[in-house]
């Protein structure tokens, strides 16, 4: 099987051409390397082709925000990549960058403006909650989530970070599954424990894994689709329901993949 | 006339502690870097009649939220009582408001006696929470001795100062009733009214004493609590309304620029530098030590802390079981600070004294478990920032002592030769393109 009516066209091979797209998919460097996340950026691909909206991507021109080194302390490697980036990004004229990691958003969208770069910036909820508003994407009949359980897993850099709560649970909605809350949800919501360039090393010394103490969470709405928005957290939530042997019952899922997935396109 | 001089003098006492010691906890905040909050001053007046005045974050736990706020209310309110001891205590008069306003000074005194029996439910409401039922964030580690303490006197205190102007209250009743003296007729108070059959079978005379005592009680203990306020945790009643005002009103997950660096890194891409930034000097630190580090406003923030633990109860890390406590980054800083206040008061090394926030207080285990998820700066209501102080540590571990956990040096590493946190080649990055395209291929 092939897929060669997809495009994926890099703001380099647009700039050739003369063009410039409306919007830059960052894809970030889970999004590039990550083999589980990879299938996020591509189910996320898919809606963009489908809808046809006029993005471009930067291909092997995209380096890492430098948001893990900033959380971890590194100031000097943080601003270093941000100042290359921003060099590329204003040297094709992006003015608009839809992304799907929160880590990301939350540097291109806050930090960058303060060394120079200022784009509009959301994160792939916000772009897929207005697409649902303007009819764009919708569920065809019978969708499979009909009558299942979703719960929703809260990234701490887009909800109390930035305050994005409403955009993934409106792109839930969609699905016509019944949304379960956790407990602690929205801005009590409990991080998935790889926040703060986590992700990066052990956990210090302690009675629990933070990820396993939020999957028991999930577990207990009795979902079996883990709804995330946050490749960190989609590592975490996915060990976590390893950890507990619940990987045949219970499956985690991006908010992309999920309306992919309803739309017929995966 | 000799309790006018006394009072006078017990007052001229009390502002003088007082001034002394709000010029100490001025200096001590001083001790911090210098950082400019004077902007978007509607919002943040907003911000603080919410927050502070409102105590709209309190709400977010209903329960202790509703006995807090009988004893915020009865604090602002009863206040205007004060009012008019003083100006009793320094006229010579008594009751001075009565006169003026009549039948309705009975109804505002018996609305403060019920608000004084309100605080005293809520003070033993909480001194039950505390010690009976022992609440887990009231016994961190970071809660033993001093703070446990503190809290329960704090409570205790309360209590007794309302007892106080109850029963100073239904001694005058009587007073009034044998026709002393100087007593206004005011007629009977709402709660107070109750406690007069106690009082009924004394002779005039221990009346007076009662009542004078109740009164001078009542006073100098107000006096001293309002001084021990400012050496405890409860500094949170005046602090809590400047914190908020200067509150961050980014998002949260916006990190403060380093516009140092900022020159440096431009100057080794070949771009050209701001002039406006001071170039860095010789002896200039990255990140937080010590608390003259931090900015004034971080050491606001841990004065303003009252160590209710909100932030801790929802760490994760702490739930968890780690070391790091978000409060208690509050307390060390405090603590911290005060130590070289003193030590400077009294001539001494102050902040060269040999120890710094990071490593006598503070642990690297303990910042190094922060997800920087922000549920501690969400949790406070009074709006602190410890992930503030956290990540400036972090920076002083990274840039000036290389001290990061090896993980982390690796992923540096990474960041700088493939540009990506993790071992990837960069030429791979665009490598789900092709498989997306021709994914059997």
């Amino acid at each position: 099987m092939t897929n060669d009516n997809i495009q994926i066209p890099t703001v380099a091979e647009m700039a050739a051409k003369g063009e410039a797209p409306e919007i830059l998919f960052w894809v970030g460097c889970a999004g590039s390397f990550d083999d589980r996340y990879k299938a996020v950026t591509k189910a996320f691909v898919q809606i963009l082709n489908n809808v046809g909206i006029k993005f471009a991507v930067l291909g092997p021109e995209e380096t890492c925000t430098g948001d893990p080194a900033r959380r971890a302390g590194n100031e000097f490697l943080y601003q270093m990549q941000a100042m290359a980036n921003i060099q590329v990004l204003d040297g094709y004229g992006i003015t608009k960058i839809v992304t799907a990691c929160p880590h990301c958003f939350n540097t291109l969208k806050n930090e960058y403006p303060e060394l120079g770069g200022n784009y509009e910036v959301i994160h792939h909820s916000e772009l897929l909650q207005q697409l649902i508003n303007d009819g764009k994407v919708g569920l065809k009949e019978g969708g499979t989530f009909k009558g299942r359980k979703i719960t929703y897993h809260d990234s701490c850099f887009l909800g109390r970070a930035n305050n994005v709560y409403e955009a993934p649970r409106k792109v839930l909605e969609v699905l016509d599954a019944e949304l379960v809350e956790m407990k602690r949800c929205k801005t009590n919501g409990l991080c998935c424990g790889a926040g703060g360039a986590q992700m990066f090393k052990d956990a210090e010394p302690g009675k629990k894994e933070i990820n396993v103490e939020r999957t028991e969470e999930a577990l207990g709405t009795g979902a079996d689709t883990i709804a995330v928005g946050c490749p960190f957290c989609m590592t975490m939530m996915a060990d976590g329901v390893k950890n507990k042997e619940k990987e045949a019952d219970v499956k985690v899922k991006d908010l992309a993949e999920l309306i992919a997935e309803a739309e017929g396109l995966l | 006339m000799i309790a006018q001089l006394a009072f006078l003098v017990v007052l001229g006492i009390f502002g003088f502690l007082i001034f002394r010691r709000i010029q100490r906890i001025k200096q001590n905040i001083h001790l911090g870097k210098s950082q400019e909050i004077n902007d978007r001053k509607d919002e943040r007046l907003k911000t603080m009649l919410l927050v502070a005045f409102g105590q709209k974050k309190m709400f977010k736990r209903l329960l202790p939220a509703f006995f807090h706020f009988l004893i915020y209310a009865g604090f602002i309110l009863i206040n205007i009582e004060v009012l008019e001891i003083v100006l009793d205590g320094l006229l010579g008069t008594h009751r001075l408001f009565a006169p003026f306003l009549g039948s309705f000074y009975t109804v505002l005194i018996s609305f403060f006696e019920i608000l004084a029996v309100l605080v005293i439910l809520a003070c033993v409401v909480f001194l039950i929470r505390r010690n009976i039922f022992k609440l887990d964030r009231f016994h961190k580690i970071e809660m033993k001795g001093w703070p446990t303490l503190d809290a329960n006197l704090i409570l205790v205190i309360e209590t007794v100062l309302m007892l106080a102007i109850l029963s100073m209250n239904a001694a005058d009743q009587v007073l009034q009733t044998h026709g002393a003296e100087h007593y206004t007729q005011t007629g009977s108070f709402l709660i107070s009214g109750f406690m007069v059959p106690m009082f009924e079978n004394m002779s005039t005379s221990s009346l007076l004493i009662l009542e004078r005592s109740a009164w001078w009680f009542h006073i100098v203990g107000i006096f001293a609590f309002a001084l021990y306020v400012t050496y405890s945790k409860h500094l949170h009643i005046f602090l809590a309304f400047p914190n908020t005002y200067y509150s961050r009103l980014e998002p949260k997950g916006k990190m403060g620029n380093m516009p140092e660096i900022t020159n440096e890194v431009k100057l080794m891409l070949g771009m050209p530098a701001d002039d406006s930034v001071a170039p860095p000097v010789e002896g200039m630190k990255f990140g937080a030590k010590d608390i003259n580090d931090l900015t004034w406003k971080n050491l606001m923030d841990a004065y303003s802390c009252t160590e209710c633990g909100r932030c801790t109860s929802e760490c994760p890390a702490n739930q968890t079981g780690k070391k790091l406590s978000p409060r208690k980054i509050m307390m060390d800083t405090r603590d911290r600070m005060e130590e070289v206040g003193d030590s400077l008061a009294k001539g001494g090394k102050g902040l060269e004294d040999g120890k710094s926030l990071l490593g006598d207080y503070v642990t690297k285990e303990e910042i190094n478990a922060c997800t920087s998820c922000n549920a501690c700066v969400e949790a406070c209501p009074v709006n602190i920032s410890p992930l503030e102080i956290i990540l400036q540590m972090r920076r002083y571990v990274a840039m000036e002592e290389s001290g990061s956990p090896q993980s982390w040096n690796m992923m540096f590493q990474n960041v700088e030769t493939n540009f990506a946190p993790w071992k990837f080649a960069p030429t791979d990055r665009f490598n789900w393109a092709d498989e997306l395209k021709s994914p059997n291929a």
